[in-house]
């Protein structure tokens, strides 16, 4: 029982909160709301079984704890100002939040209402996650500091900062017009992809939470599909995250080491998820104009999910998204992968003239990407000093564990 | 909701500016809002030249020439308006024409209970 009702919360708690901020204006009430709510359910729900409509029972009765709590603060304040008079009837309190508020709108509609609101472009960007785990996806503040490595009351100050800056700049409970929805759906993509790339960057085998990151941003990516269903993007970005992560069982040795996609047990993969986000790939090139570079990245991971073995890849089509990634999202590190799939198309040395034409503009700076793919291209044609040269400024500036340990095996190959 | 509107420039590129079709811009700016019942104040501020900074120093005051620090965008003027939230505050933000080629800062003003 007590497991049913964990799924329970776990499942629907984002959609209770943001509920609950729509009926209460307040994110610090609503949340003190919807904790009363559990406490209350877990101490009621063993004996009288888990409602037919949990979230609806959540809803109501955090609302009136709110109500509750409100009222004693009033009372609070009357005693301490000794003002009787004036105190609002417990019934004018009850009015604020009346009770049709509740079946008024959607659950759906206060979801994307409080997505677009964690993601506000004037919330700096760690709190944007921060909060957007912590009120959709109802992580733990605890859970949330140890994804990002940082200490519990750092993370909680980060929230608390963030809910300070909504309520005093008066950061607005709702979904953006028409004409900015576009840019603001781009900036919720990215918290999104963030909190995916977070959790798939794993270094360290032992830490589930990061595993746990993806399921949110792939959670996330679900719910974005469902409730913006005239919008492509979304599409986009959820197979883009479905196909990464179905690659998740092959990706690591029992050690932690990096297994290179060239290399993984393809077995391993997720076929079932494999074959969601295929699906996913076609409605992301949906989209109105042009398609997102979501869309697009998640096509290249598609061509290399179709291929039986490595050797099948089909690494023309491959090149030729990357050119229409370079032309619809500009960007050196986008250049440098066109590179790596041109040097498969017409072999190492027009790539290396590539990555060389980059490194010149010095863009990629201290990005140790660049000299590792310059390593793997010069290995490749034979130029091993170079090769050797390059792969130690590699690992110079390498800080993953499994990254380090891949570019000084590769070294070692060479001496 | 109030806030204020700290309107900042590069004061070096002023002279690559057309001012007169500048103050154009202002001039029509600042009846819209007027007109929409966002505009509550305003003034263009006299360049960073002709600033005078003052401190206290063991309870007795100092005064230097020159804004508060040197930074390469300068306070030139202000807006205080109306606005009912964040969002609509910065889409006013947005349209003063000194946005074009500065930054503009959206402070809410402080409220006491």
């Amino acid at each position: 029982m007590a497991d049913q009702i964990e799924l329970v919360f776990r499942n629907e708690s984002g959609r209770v909160v943001a509920t609950l901020i729509r009926l209460l204006g307040d994110f610090e009430l609503a949340e003190d709301a919807m904790q009363d709510a559990f406490a209350a359910a877990l101490a009621q729900w063993p004996s009288e079984g888990i409602p037919d409509n949990p979230r609806a029972w959540l809803v109501n009765v955090g609302r009136h704890k709110a109500i509750d709590r409100l009222r004693r603060h009033m009372r609070f304040l009357a005693k301490r100002q000794e003002i009787e008079a004036d105190l609002m009837s417990d019934h004018q309190i009850g009015q604020w939040f009346p009770d049709d508020a509740v079946a008024e709108q959607g659950p759906e509609d206060d979801v994307l209402r409080l997505i677009y609101t964690c993601c506000h472009p004037a919330l700096p960007s760690e709190a944007r996650i921060a909060l957007t785990l912590r009120t959709v996806c109802g992580l733990t503040t605890a859970e949330i500091a140890r994804a990002f490595l940082v200490s519990e009351a750092t993370m909680a100050q980060r929230l608390v900062r963030a809910k300070s800056k909504i309520r005093d700049a008066g950061i607005p409970y709702q979904v953006p017009s028409r004409e900015v929805l576009a840019e603001r759906l781009d900036g919720v993509l990215a918290v999104i992809y963030l909190i995916f790339t977070e959790g798939y960057a794993a270094t360290s085998g032992a830490n589930l939470i990061r595993d746990e990151l993806c399921r949110e941003a792939i959670r996330l990516g679900r719910l974005l599909v469902e409730l913006m269903p005239d919008r492509g993007e979304p599409d986009g970005l959820l197979a883009l995250m479905l196909l990464h992560d179905a690659r998740r069982g092959a990706r690591t040795t029992p050690d932690g080491d990096v297994i290179l996609l060239e290399f993984q047990d393809r077995s391993l993969w997720d076929k079932a998820q494999i074959a969601e986000g295929l699906s996913r790939v076609e409605a992301g090139l949906r989209a109105p104009a042009l398609p997102s570079t979501y869309a697009v990245q998640a096509a290249i991971a598609a061509l290399h999910m179709r291929a039986e073995r490595y050797e099948d890849t089909d690494w023309p089509q491959i090149a030729a998204l990357y050119g229409v990634l370079m032309r619809i999202h500009p960007s050196p590190v986008i250049e440098l992968n066109h590179a790596v799939a041109v040097s498969m198309v017409d072999g190492p040395e027009p790539a290396l003239r590539l990555v060389d034409s980059i490194d010149k503009r010095g863009e990629l700076n201290g990005y140790h990407m660049l000299p590792a793919v310059r390593g793997e291209l010069l290995r490749r044609i034979g130029r091993r000093e170079e090769a050797v040269a390059a792969y130690r400024l590699a690992l110079s500036g390498a800080e993953l564990e499994p990254e380090r340990r891949f570019l000084a095996a590769r070294l070692a190959e060479l001496a | 909701m109030q806030y204020l509107l700290l309107i900042y420039e590069n004061e070096a590129n002023r002279q690559n500016i057309d001012r007169a079709k500048m103050g154009e811009e202002y001039g029509k700016f600042t009846k819209s809002i007027i007109e929409s019942g966002n505009f509550k104040g305003g003034d263009a501020l006299q360049p960073t030249t002709t600033a005078t900074t003052v401190r206290l120093k063991d309870g007795k005051p100092v005064t230097t020439h020159g804004p508060f620090a040197e930074t390469r965008e300068a306070l030139i003027g202000y807006y205080l308006i109306e606005a009912k939230d964040l969002d609509q505050a910065t889409g006013i933000a947005a349209r003063v024409p000194s946005a074009k080629i500065g930054s503009i800062e959206v402070r809410p003003i402080m409220v006491y209970n």
